[in-house]
């Protein structure tokens, strides 16, 4: 149906809405109690998470297992079954949600199905085996607002991740969508627009932290008779993963955000730059664009208004430094992704020339919620310099691994063991790494330091797109840093010379202090060089990727003291620096390692101690894994 | 081959602004893209050869070499590596006798490494085809190659 008015949209809304009101009460229920069709249910609802994380565990044969099992039932006209976008507790995937009682089922497989439909729909049982065990207390959690992984998170950009269903533009507009585009094709002008961005503190969440409203200011004020509206999908962080969760569960919030920017900066036509890894996130957006335009609310002449706007998509073909915005645009126009110097910045001479406005993922999917709620409302949530809210992708050495949205100021403390759930297996907690190959790392005291852009940068690392690494005692820092220049230097696209030779001199020196054969001359030469490359590099990505490696070096400085002074790695992670040995009062003879050993290296007798030739092991630790009565150690 | 490449080209109004797009989908016909290939492109392009090279090269999705029947690829995302991602894929390349970005001569595995597939709560991760292995460990390499081979 086209939507031609303000009114019909309003009428959509009004009737997409009793769909979505059932979830709506699940959220607001508080007396707990299960609900089931036999004890007086008249409509229930499953929601599966249909993120990629959960997918790769099955959750698609999850749903056809339960449809199955309703069908049997004969009540697959009062149960639906709803594919949503990531609930961000991926640590615990896959995860069915069941309205309207809002339980919480945690690491289901297809083969639960039946339960969960003659358990819990027919009979209002739940399946307790499926809930969420809290292991502070031990007790299971049936509903997700009790569980402390969602507590302390505030949702503004996931504010329909795991709520909706992303290909359905119905539900989105019951959820307020698209009445951000509405009100200000209607009621207000495209300055009154960027003034309610600017007013709303928002900064960018792709990485440099650059106001949103000042960034479509200068794009309003560039005169031509072509302007472009760009979506930064190429999200090259390894180890963040909000942008394509929002991609994938919430499509129609960068839609309107879109279209929102295009009527303020004066464009007509969008981009998506999206990176061709992410087929799920591709195919869902290509879906809500293409509901959009059969709704009217892409195209000519949007709700009457005399604004037109629509949208295609590019590919990314796997560069991390597309990511900058110069490089961006030139991946665009077909050509290979080198950035430029700015100035011209892209607001004047951007896409084929022309003035250009390049906004993140994360940035865009707040936009909708800032014009619908107001300035103020998001001003009023953050820190002083940082407003909103922040999504960061939790991941590495941390019990509740997944996506998190929390107040800017929010503290490390809070974020890695209240929500996160503290280090995996009870080991020390080391350090975390915030922004990517971009950011730093930071330790134990900072833990308690307020996360926002400033801070972050004063302690030398930064906010990037929102990857949160955590390491414990078993990381190497040396090698950690090592991992990082890998990946830059790799990625260096090799126009500048600080950055294409710089980084490559910066990883040998790594790679020899790994390998054992460092000096203390080399640590000098890492900070110095890693400084240089710091002031002269032409792009963000060369002026940013000495990071890992100064704040590795100015926090863990007697890590690499013993790398290259002791030839010991502590963390026991730098293969040139270990010795395998077995213990010959443990080992038993059982010739299980020696049959296991990839390089012949292990030598005995049945029945008798066996050694390690030290010349022949390749240390892959093969043994050790191998070895039943915990014979074999590393020093 | 020709013909289809020339299709390709046209439906994209042989617009070397969209060579990036073309080069998805011609490599979607082999699986790669061979010298040949980039020969017709930047021809019916209109365009040097060496500019269509220079954007193949640049870019990690774009391969020159023809790959296995499956196409392992190894996550080398910061969480997978914090979880032994690189062990991992020392084990691979120790088991298949090849490097990464090569194929095994009996054209069966490929190996090649991929930054984040997103799926961190599964470190660490492998993909093979188009299915996700998650929370593997060294040992575990061999026992899947032979279910692959089964």
């Amino acid at each position: 149906m086209k939507i031609l008015t303000i009114k019909d949209l309003d009428a959509v809304r009004s009737e997409a809405a009793k769909k979505l009101m059932l979830r709506e009460l699940g959220e607001r229920n508080i007396n707990g109690d299960s609900s089931g069709l036999d004890t007086g249910t008249e409509r229930m609802q499953v929601l599966v998470c249909g993120g990629t994380g959960c997918k790769a565990s099955s959750s698609q044969l999850i749903c056809d297992r339960l449809r199955e099992k309703l069908k049997e039932k004969g009540i697959c006209d009062r149960v639906d079954v709803i594919t949503t976008g990531c609930f961000g507790f991926c640590e615990k995937g896959p995860v069915v949600k069941i309205i309207p009682d809002n339980t919480f089922y945690t690491q289901v497989t297809p083969d639960d199905a039946g339960d969960i439909v003659n358990d819990h729909i027919v009979s209002g049982r739940r399946v307790e085996r499926l809930l969420y065990v809290d292991p502070k207390t031990g007790q299971s959690v049936s509903d997700s607002k009790h569980i402390d992984f969602y507590r302390k998170q505030k949702r503004v950009a996931l504010r329909n991740c795991g709520f909706i269903d992303p290909e359905n533009i119905e539900e989105y507009i019951a959820r307020d969508g698209y009445s951000a585009l509405a009100q200000c094709l209607i009621h207000r002008s495209p300055g009154e627009v960027i003034d309610e961005v600017t007013r709303s503190g928002l900064r960018g969440r792709g990485g440099g932290g650059f106001p949103t409203g000042v960034k479509w200011g200068f794009a309003r004020k560039s005169i031509s008779d072509e302007k472009y509206v760009v979506c930064n999908a190429d999200e090259g962080d390894p180890g963040a993963f909000m942008d394509r969760s929002i991609m994938e569960g919430d499509p129609h919030s960068i839609v309107e955000a879109m279209a929102v920017c295009g009527y303020a900066i004066g464009s007509s036509k969008g981009l998506v730059y999206i990176r061709a890894e992410y087929p799920l996130a591709i195919h869902r957006l290509k879906t809500a664009i293409g509901q959009a335009r059969e709704y009217g609310l892409l195209g000519d002449n949007i709700l009457g208004s005399g604004f037109s706007f629509d949208i295609v998509i590019r590919y990314g073909a796997g560069a991390f430094v597309c990511g900058e915005e110069t490089a961006l645009i030139h991946s665009m126009e077909g050509k290979r992704g080198e950035p430029t110097m700015k100035p011209p910045f892209p607001a004047e001479s951007g896409y084929l020339g022309k003035p250009t406005n390049v906004n993140n993922v994360e940035t865009l999917a707040n936009i909708p919620a800032i014009l619908t709620k107001g300035a103020e409302w998001f001003s009023s949530i953050g820190t002083e310099k940082s407003k909103g809210t922040k999504v960061f992708a939790l991941a590495g050495k941390i019990n509740n691994v997944g996506l998190i949205e929390v107040p800017m100021g929010t503290t490390l403390r809070e974020v890695i063991y209240d929500i996160g759930g503290g280090i995996k297996g009870g080991k020390k907690f080391k350090a975390v790494q915030t922004g990517g190959p971009s950011g730093g790392c930071l330790t134990e005291k900072h833990l308690d330091i307020p996360i926002d852009f400033d801070n972050l940068v004063a302690e030398g690392s930064m906010m990037g797109s929102g990857g949160m690494i955590v390491m414990d005692e078993d990381d190497c820092m040396v090698s950690v840093a090592r991992f990082y220049l890998d990946f830059t230097v790799e990625e260096s696209c090799g126009k500048c010379t600080p950055c294409r030779i710089g980084n490559k001199r910066l990883l040998e020196t790594l790679n020899r202090i790994t390998d054992g054969k460092g000096t203390e001359e080399d640590l000098k030469t890492l900070s110095t060089l890693g400084r240089v490359i710091k002031d002269t590099a032409l792009c963000g990505l060369g002026q940013t990727s000495p990071n890992p490696v100064l704040s590795t070096l100015s926090h863990f400085y007697d890590e690499y003291l013993e790398h290259v002074r002791d030839h010991r790695c502590r963390a026991k992670q730098c293969k040139a620096l270990l010795t395998y040995i077995i213990n010959p009062t443990l080992c038993i003879g059982c010739h299980l390692c020696a049959k296991n050993c990839p390089a012949d290296a292990i030598i005995g007798d049945v029945r008798k101690p066996h050694v390690i030739n030290p010349d022949k092991c390749i240390k892959c630790g093969m043994c050790m894994a191998r070895c039943r009565f915990k014979a074999i150690s590393v020093s | 081959m020709a013909g289809k490449v020339d299709a390709i080209c046209e439906a994209h109004g042989n617009n070397p602004g969209e060579l990036i797009n073309i080069l998805h989908e011609a490599q979607h016909l082999m699986g790669y893209l061979p010298e040949e290939m980039q020969r017709l492109i930047a021809g019916k392009l209109n365009i040097p050869v060496s500019k269509v090279y220079g954007v193949v090269t640049f870019y990690a999705f774009f391969t020159m070499t023809a790959k296995g029947k499956y196409p392992i690829s190894v996550c080398m995302g910061t969480a997978c590596y914090v979880r032994g991602g690189e062990k991992l894929l020392d084990e691979f390349k120790r088991v298949l006798g090849i490097d990464v970005g090569e194929t095994t001569p009996d054209g069966r595995f490929s190996l090649d490494c991929l930054r984040c597939v997103g799926a961190c709560g599964l470190a660490p991760v492998v993909m093979i085809g188009d299915k996700v292995y998650g929370r593997l460990q060294p040992v575990d390499v061999r026992r899947i190659l032979d279910d692959l081979d089964a």
